[in-house]
């Protein structure tokens, strides 16, 4: 569940909520905050986490927002998790994207949902009563465990179903916390029955190095993101997974009930409808890739072309 | 409370000899330690020595590490792995980056900032040039040159943990492992352990210098 949080951001966190728990003590009753402004203007305020994705989704939701004539303004990098449901809860900003399925499990470890329906239904229950969690994009940002498609077909796999025959032949790279996460090793061996023939921990997330030892051979199976844009290559083939063992992972608005107008809830809920997973990796990849544009270049050429002015 | 957690934590059963336990852990680490140290000693020594007996070379070899001190050494090992793919020559290379600078440094000072005057009278004694490398000058460097190999040890033990970053072992899966998984007990064990084989290891190297230092300058 720490998939959107890696390590150095949990420290940026914890040193961001103390900065930011000094501030707020100084600051006193005027209503401003650490993060600006609370609730005294018609500018709705969007946080993200401090990760180039939730940057790029709230810079999505301020051009959807002023695409109808609404004020909004973007805060990006708050930090981890911890940080901007703290900073939403107070109020010091209005909006924030997240994930549903690390959403639950953060606010409730128990959770058996596994669906995405399940996921959606839960989150009310365990949320604090003033947040509310918008209708989600069909857009997920989830683990993958990807194999090179050449490698898959050769041994006929399409799903993590089929790879219970292979256990103990198949190597598996991922982040080295898939090694004792309940959908990492535990979840392979207690869901689909396998367990790789060597596990090796690569640290970077789902990144180059993790993808350039799938390409070069050097590991059968990856976990990566399912909005990295690489997976877009037929090079490669996302392994289904009918046993629900990783949880769905759709991107909602998460707002502040009482700062955020219905108008604009129903802004943030058009638009969150129009954003697909394949969308989301496209604009990654102006974002991260080679052209590094801004997320907020991407986020506002995009909401252009595919969102009307007028509902 | 955090003392009692660390308790449990080495006392777990199989923490030490489990595989993936303490002693394996620490066996990688010196493995890796030794492997790169030894690497960079039989190319940097011979190299200083020669170019600080021979009086030239200062402006290069100063060059050269001051250049290696300021390479990062994660973003050399992501460069080299994208390169080289996983496994031991990349983390190696990366590692050997590290350790050469003080190990050339310290054998091209100490040989060539010896006092003239000794070296004179070495000559005029009718010592061959080989005599007085070996008889004379090696022995009279030999405290920086240790000191330049302690200097060393310490970088690359304390560096080594950024190998599991990529799928090696070593003491810092502990570390990096934790991290990932908010497992601060485990992180704050492997500091420990990691300090302490440190000073170990520099108790060690500071012994070895103690005997292998002639009486005479001692």
């Amino acid at each position: 569940m720490s998939r959107f949080q890696p390590n150095r951001r949990q420290i940026l966190a914890g040193l961001g909520l103390a900065t930011g728990g000094l501030t707020l003590t100084a600051c006193g009753l005027d209503g401003s905050t650490a993060f600006g402004q609370a609730g005294a203007s018609s500018t709705l305020l969007i946080g993200s986490a401090d990760f180039p994705e939730s940057q790029l989704l709230a810079e999505i939701y301020a051009a959807a927002l002023r695409q109808r004539d609404l004020e909004a303004q973007t805060l990006p990098g708050m930090g981890a998790r911890e940080a901007y449901l703290g900073a939403l809860q107070e109020g010091a900003v209005a909006v924030v994207p997240d994930y549903s399925g690390n959403l639950l499990l953060y606010l409730d470890s128990a959770s058996r949902a596994q669906t995405a329906q399940e996921v959606m239904q839960a989150l009310p229950g365990v949320l604090p009563q003033n947040l509310e969690a918008l209708a989600p994009a069909p857009a997920e940002n989830k683990d993958s465990l990807v194999m090179r498609a050449d490698r898959a077909r050769a041994l006929g796999l399409e799903s993590l179903a089929d790879l219970a025959p292979l256990s103990g032949h198949l190597s598996l790279a991922a982040a080295p916390e898939f090694a004792e996460r309940s959908y990492g090793l535990p979840g392979l061996k207690r869901v689909y029955d396998f367990e790789p023939s060597s596990f090796e921990p690569i640290n970077d997330g789902g990144g180059p190095l993790t993808l350039a030892a799938l390409r070069e051979g050097q590991v059968d199976i990856v976990d990566l993101y399912s909005t990295d844009p690489a997976l877009r290559s037929p090079e490669f083939l996302i392994l289904q997974d009918p046993g629900h063992l990783i949880l769905p992972q759709q991107i909602l608005p998460l707002v502040h009930k009482r700062l955020v107008s219905l108008e604009a809830a129903q802004v943030l809920e058009e638009i969150s409808a129009l954003l697909t997973t394949e969308a989301l990796m496209g604009l990654n990849e102006r974002v991260v890739g080679a052209e590094k544009a801004s997320p907020a270049q991407a986020a506002s050429d995009w909401v252009g072309q595919v969102f009307p002015r007028d509902s | 409370m955090i003392f009692e957690k660390l308790w449990a934590w080495f006392s777990a059963p199989g923490a030490w000899t489990a595989p993936g336990g303490i002693w394996q852990r620490l066996a990688e680490h010196l493995a890796y330690s030794g492997l790169v140290l030894a690497l960079a000693s039989l190319l940097a020594l011979p190299l200083g020595i020669w170019l600080g007996h021979r009086g030239r070379g200062e402006g290069p070899i100063l060059a050269l590490t001051g250049a290696l001190r300021a390479l990062p050494t994660l973003g050399l090992l992501t460069l080299l792995t994208l390169w080289l793919g996983l496994g031991l020559t990349a983390p190696v290379l990366a590692l050997l980056a590290l350790a050469l600078a003080p190990l050339l440094s310290s054998a091209y000072a100490g040989v060539a900032h010896l006092d003239p005057a000794l070296k004179q009278a070495a000559l005029a004694q009718g010592m061959t040039g080989r005599q007085l490398l070996f008889q004379v000058e090696l022995p009279l460097a030999l405290p920086l040159i240790m000191g330049g190999l302690r200097n060393a040890t310490l970088q690359v033990v304390a560096t080594v943990p950024l190998l599991a970053y990529i799928n090696l072992g070593g003491l810092g899966r502990y570390l990096i492992d934790g991290l990932a998984l908010r497992d601060y007990t485990r992180m704050v064990a492997a500091v420990l352990l990691l300090a302490l084989l440190a000073l170990a290891l520099d108790a060690l190297l500071a012994l070895a210098q103690r005997a292998l230092t002639s009486p005479g300058i001692r």
